[in-house]
């Protein structure tokens, strides 16, 4: 699966917005996550997770950083992303399955956001880059 | 109402149509959501989770003819039915807003996942 000309376009045009209130969409991403996947708790032993917490807001933010480095160097998502690869692999081994869920908590976020400009092609696109992003993240595992 | 725009599947996950072969034009979005076919297909499957809604305690019995059905003659792979489900999700977060509250969502992933593991239940 690779990025079309179009999906870079939408991407890039979907980022703009999310750029406008960046941390709270990721900070969001993650309550998403941490709700309706509770599993995905057992990663954060060492964060107050509660609705307002400082380090989920921190975190909600570098997620959603670490996305916008990924937009702004698209065509190399991998060395853009080489260190958080590495992190992931060695230091955090978080499950690959998580990326998924994680993903997917982003993509409604953007959606409740965004309603007007996630169009069907703005989700295709999006979930396509969320895919790749994850696949990078979990590149060096084994 | 909402809920129609569950045809997003078939755009955002493309490997979706190949259960649609002879539905026609499924060539964009605009074909696909203009299309007959799809729209009276959307309607079957949007009854059926409403169905689901009326049954929450009893979703594998409820489901039970279904998956049968979705496994003999539709053979269709139950991943498609984790799909669908998550598709619904963004649809209702888009439709919600800011109502669509992470709680809001869990419930409703819940209810997916269950309606997707009823529908494979009868798998064999």
């Amino acid at each position: 699966m690779s990025l079309t000309k179009s999906d870079k376009t939408i991407i890039a045009s979907i980022w703009s917005k999310i750029a406008t209130q960046a941390d709270c969409i990721g900070t969001e991403a993650l309550e998403r996550l941490f709700t309706s996947y509770p599993q995905t708790k057992t990663y954060f032993p060492h964060f107050d997770l509660h609705h307002g917490s400082a380090q989920l807001h921190a975190h909600g933010a570098k997620v959603v950083s670490a996305i916008g480095d990924a937009v702004k160097n698209i065509d190399n998502i991998k060395s853009a992303l080489a260190k958080l690869s590495e992190l992931h692999a060695y230091i955090l081994r978080v499950d690959p399955v998580n990326f998924k869920l994680l993903s997917h908590c982003l993509l409604v976020t953007v959606a409740a956001h965004f309603p007007a400009d996630f169009t069907a092609e703005a989700q295709a696109a999006w979930d396509k880059f969320l895919t790749i992003v994850s696949s990078v993240l979990t590149e060096k595992y084994r | 109402m909402v809920l129609v725009g569950i045809w997003r599947l078939l755009v955002v996950y493309p490997w979706t149509q190949r259960f649609f072969d002879s539905f026609g034009n499924l060539s964009s979005a605009s074909a696909i959501l203009g299309n007959p076919k799809i729209k009276a297909h959307g309607k079957k499957v949007l009854t059926s989770l409403g169905e689901a809604v009326k049954n929450l305690d009893n979703l594998k019995a409820t489901f039970s003819k279904l998956s049968e059905l979705h496994c003999d003659k539709l053979h269709v792979d139950p991943e498609n039915f984790r799909l669908l489900g998550n598709v619904l999700v963004v649809v209702l977060a888009i439709h919600f807003g800011k109502e669509f509250t992470p709680e809001v969502h869990a419930a409703w992933q819940k209810l997916v996942t269950g309606v997707a593991s009823a529908l494979a239940h009868k798998y064999h």
